[in-house]
């Protein structure tokens, strides 16, 4: 019912008739361009607020309700505070470096999201190694928060930066192997492949006990990816002020903050397309009634709502427990995610060979 | 002897992965009961709710000297205050004037209280023996003129019920 | 022969020093520790007080014996009624007065309630270190419920000056004990969610264990007292050892652990919250009737010198007055348990990583006003 394919069609199909292939081509990315940075834009502001809201709930106390009906313009508030600020430059910093880390952090996870699809048809790309794509682009992201580190030319900024990116070096396996054992069960790297193969059942359902591990497996490294939660320690307030970027202010500093929140998001719509099914609804068994309400609902609300079920499961995770200590992250990948992942992976080919998942 | 060793290894490695997770869920639980319940909030709506706000009654907010509706003051001038003060934010002023039996007495002019030095005590209440003195209950003291901390208690015109006129 | 803080001179060309400065999100205080690091491990640890000294000794020494409590309740502002209590005993000891029942009940309650508070905001404060961001919440939420039994009675929060050489400043509100059994019943849920929410941790327990050892022989030499000694072993409470006020009248334990680990010096806090509770339940609905505040004509202490211990929340505080038969004291000095708990903070963190810092000087709970006065 709810298809973008004929809209999508519709626009190429305008453009190619009436202009030559090569501006064409360039209006379509420009258009492409500007939609996704408008989208990274609103969802991060929000994606803040809503962070502001639910950990105000979780301690007893109201959140952001002053500015705009519930507060809901607070983080617009703070984004022009932000672009008000000076930006101080170090004197003895490397300042090309220094002033492309922002970029670099931003410009990753921004590529990230053309590959996601929304909804049937509403995907900027559908590569054949969809998978593979978004996990090589997010590997990106740690080149950058290296660079901040070593360009502020400050001792708090490097021990962060190095700290994070071992943290993010090793938790990147554990990301992938979770990954790998969905994609052994829908035989293709394809996320449009991925979501036809759940049409019968989500995978988390499908796949039983081992694609539970495996979700809740990547849940865990995909949080300390982003430097999230309980891995939070490259960015510890209460250690070493603000780690690797203590000498950022203004709108670098809003750099870095917005792409954290958008790389969770990264995280909880890869965990929703290759888990839970991605845009589909859910379907209870064969109830034909009860299908077709679910139907009802268009799938960009079943998307974003089952991402953000997932964003909140990590924002739980980040406001209960303290934080771990870096020989503990590094410990608890290397002695306790990884053999499990591995154990479970081959679990999985077992499973999938003898054809004993449902 | 050595299989046995390796057994014991594993199953305590399963069993700690297991302790683990279930002390993280017993925590996210007490977490998760506070979200769903709106009612455990337990913010005041200051200051929206300046009408209905009511401090207690012993609050130490802001000195004061009781004037009834006659606009009369106790303050007899015996100085006990200001003595008490442990830091010197009572300052009072007095007049010497002609009483009515011919002899000059002291006579309130100004109490002055310096708010910005007064470290809230209660030492001075208690202490007068004409229950002269008592704590407002506000707490809104910020100004942006250091002038007006400078305060004087006795109301313009009022007079003493301790001096017999 | 051990070495001293003061003869260590970089010799490793990969050590560097970084200053956690006066202010610091997680220094609780004006206190600066001056650290040589060699990659994250800590080679040695030097703090600096001083940052908030106000000289509390030599005001003292111009103002009369009753004036002084409005000075003593901010040297350790979370043990403030206590403060109080030890300067009003030390006086009441030199003049040969005694108080009556009423007043020796309803300081203890006070002393019982501030210890509880103190202890609260010790937890909310020392989860947000180890980055469990909502436990500040909820210590002060249940704080809260402490402060408004204060403000009732006294009318202040904080810095309350409200037992005098002599008794009382005034007598309680009527609805004194109604408030505390609510809050002995409201604490009595509330503290096991503490126990669920941060001790069963495994993340928790993990950067606890283990940290920061302190053994008997060190505590002793260092004079570490409260709850941070407790925690390796050495019985130090004063309330058993040298009893005052109400204290003969209850029946309690002295919580040690024979440890000396982070852990140890939490778990010892927890329980003492709970032993608290068992006094309050003790004395709360038998407090006997009688005056408030003794007829003194002048409180003035004879020639001589008298000192005066008690247990505040955080350790050993002691008061020491030289008095020359005036209304004002000669002398007087007060030996904090924060300055002694603070120097051992070397020793425990040598070999550590600056994560466990955090925790160490979360855990030995230092007031730093208390250690500059």
């Amino acid at each position: 019912m709810y298809d973008f394919t004929p809209f999508i069609e519709s626009i190429t199909s305008y453009l190619n008739e009436n202009l030559s292939p090569f501006w064409a081509g360039l209006i379509s990315m420009v258009l492409l361009g500007v939609g996704i940075l408008l989208f990274y834009a609103v969802l991060g502001l929000y994606l803040v607020y809503a962070e502001r809201k639910i950990c105000a709930r979780m301690q007893n106390r109201m959140g952001p309700n002053r500015v705009g009906p519930g507060g809901i313009f607070q983080t617009i508030a703070d984004l022009i505070k932000l672009l008000l600020k000076e930006l101080i430059y170090i004197r003895n910093a490397d300042s090309l470096l220094f002033n492309i880390a922002p970029f670099i952090v931003i410009v990753a996870s921004i590529m990230a999201i053309g590959a996601i699809p929304f909804a049937k048809g509403l995907q900027a790309v559908d590569l054949n190694i969809g998978v593979l794509y978004i996990l090589a682009i997010s590997s990106m992201g740690v080149i950058g928060i290296l660079i901040a580190g070593w360009a502020s030319n400050s001792k708090y900024s490097v021990i962060g930066a190095m700290r994070s990116g071992a943290q993010v070096i090793s938790y990147e396996l554990s990301v992938g192997l979770a990954l790998l054992g969905i994609i052994t069960f829908a035989g293709s790297m394809q996320f449009s492949e991925i979501i036809a193969s759940q049409e019968d059942g989500w995978w988390i359902f499908k796949g039983h006990i081992p694609a539970m591990i495996a979700f809740v497996i990547f849940l865990i490294a995909g949080t300390a990816e982003t430097n999230r939660g309980p891995f939070d320690l490259a960015e510890a307030e209460s250690e070493l002020t603000a780690g690797f970027h203590t000498e950022y202010s203004g709108i670098k500093f809003a750099f870095f903050f917005l792409a954290e929140y958008m790389n969770m998001f990264i995280i909880a719509a890869v965990a929703t397309t290759l888990f839970l099914g991605g845009w589909l609804p859910f379907h209870l068994f064969q109830w034909q009634g009860f299908n077709n309400v679910m139907d009802f609902i268009p799938p960009v609300f079943w998307f974003f709502g089952k991402a953000a079920f997932v964003i909140y499961l990590m924002m739980w995770f980040k406001w209960t427990f303290p934080r771990l200590r870096i020989d503990q992250l590094l410990a608890l990948e290397w002695k306790y995610l990884l053999p499990i992942n591995l154990m479970n992976l081959i679990l999985i080919a077992f499973l999938t060979l003898m054809k004993w998942h449902f | 002897m050595a299989l046995l060793k390796t057994i014991k290894a594993i199953g305590k490695y399963f069993y700690d992965i297991y302790d683990g997770v279930t002390s993280l869920a017993r925590g996210m639980k007490v977490t998760g009961s506070y979200f769903v319940r709106p009612s455990s909030v337990v913010t005041q709506k200051y200051p929206e709710n300046r009408a209905t706000l009511k401090m207690f009654d012993n609050f130490k907010g802001e000195l004061q000297l009781i004037h009834d509706e006659n606009n009369k003051h106790s303050c007899n001038v015996c100085n006990t205050c200001a003595r008490r003060c442990p830091n010197g934010s009572i300052e009072i002023i007095y007049k010497k004037v002609e009483g009515a039996d011919g002899r000059t007495k002291k006579v309130l002019d100004k109490y002055v209280y310096h708010l910005e030095t007064c470290s809230f005590c209660g030492l001075c209440v208690p202490s007068c023996d004409e229950f002269a003195l008592r704590f407002d209950q506000d707490f809104e003291h910020a100004v942006f003129d250091r002038g007006k901390l400078t305060k004087v208690l006795n109301k313009p015109g009022s007079s003493s019920k301790a001096m017999k006129e | 022969m051990e070495e001293t803080l003061l003869d260590f001179d970089l010799r490793d060309k990969e050590e560097y020093i970084i200053n956690m400065g006066p202010q610091h999100p997680s220094t609780h205080g004006v206190l600066r520790f001056e650290v040589c690091l060699q990659g994250e491990q800590i080679k040695y640890l030097r703090p600096h007080c001083g940052y908030i000294h106000r000289g509390i000794e030599k005001m003292s020494e111009a103002l009369t014996y009753p004036q002084l409590v409005h000075l003593t309740d901010r040297m350790d502002y979370l043990s403030a009624h206590i403060n109080n209590e030890a300067v009003a005993l030390c006086v009441e000891n030199a003049m040969g007065v005694e108080v009556s029942d009423r007043v020796k009940y309803i300081r203890t309650i006070f002393a019982e309630l501030t210890r509880i508070a103190s202890h609260q905001l010790w937890w909310c404060a020392f989860g947000m270190d180890l980055g469990a961001l909502t436990t500040f919440f909820y210590g002060l939420r249940d704080r809260e419920h402490i402060l408004d039994i204060f403000e009732e009675t006294t009318g202040s929060r904080l810095t309350q000056s409200f037992i005098t050489p002599g008794g009382l400043m005034a007598d309680v509100h009527p609805n004194f004990q109604k408030r505390i059994k609510e809050f002995i019943t409201y604490f009595r849920k509330k503290l096991p969610e503490y126990d669920q929410l941060l001790t069963g941790n495994i993340i928790f327990r993990e950067r606890t264990h283990g940290i920061g050892v302190m053994s008997k022989e060190v505590a002793i030499d260092y004079g570490v007292t409260g709850p941070s000694g407790r925690g390796s072993g050495f019985s130090c409470d004063i309330r058993k050892i040298a009893p005052y006020s109400a204290y003969p009248f209850v029946k309690f334990n002295e919580i040690t652990l024979p440890e000396g680990d982070t852990y140890a010096r939490y778990v010892v806090r927890i329980k003492e919250m709970w032993e608290s509770l068992n006094i309050l339940e003790q004395l709360i609905d038998n407090i006997p009737q009688g005056p408030t505040m003794l007829e003194l004509k002048a409180v003035k202490a004879p020639k001589g010198e008298y000192y005066q211990r008690v247990e505040t929340a955080r350790g050993e505080l002691g008061v020491y007055i030289v008095s020359d038969g005036g209304p004002s004291p000669a002398r007087i000095h007060y030996r904090t348990p924060n300055f002694s708990n603070l120097f051992v903070i070397n020793k425990l963190a040598k070999g550590h990583k600056i994560a466990d810092l955090v925790a160490i000087s979360g855990s030995l709970d230092l007031v730093i006003p208390d250690i500059d006065r």
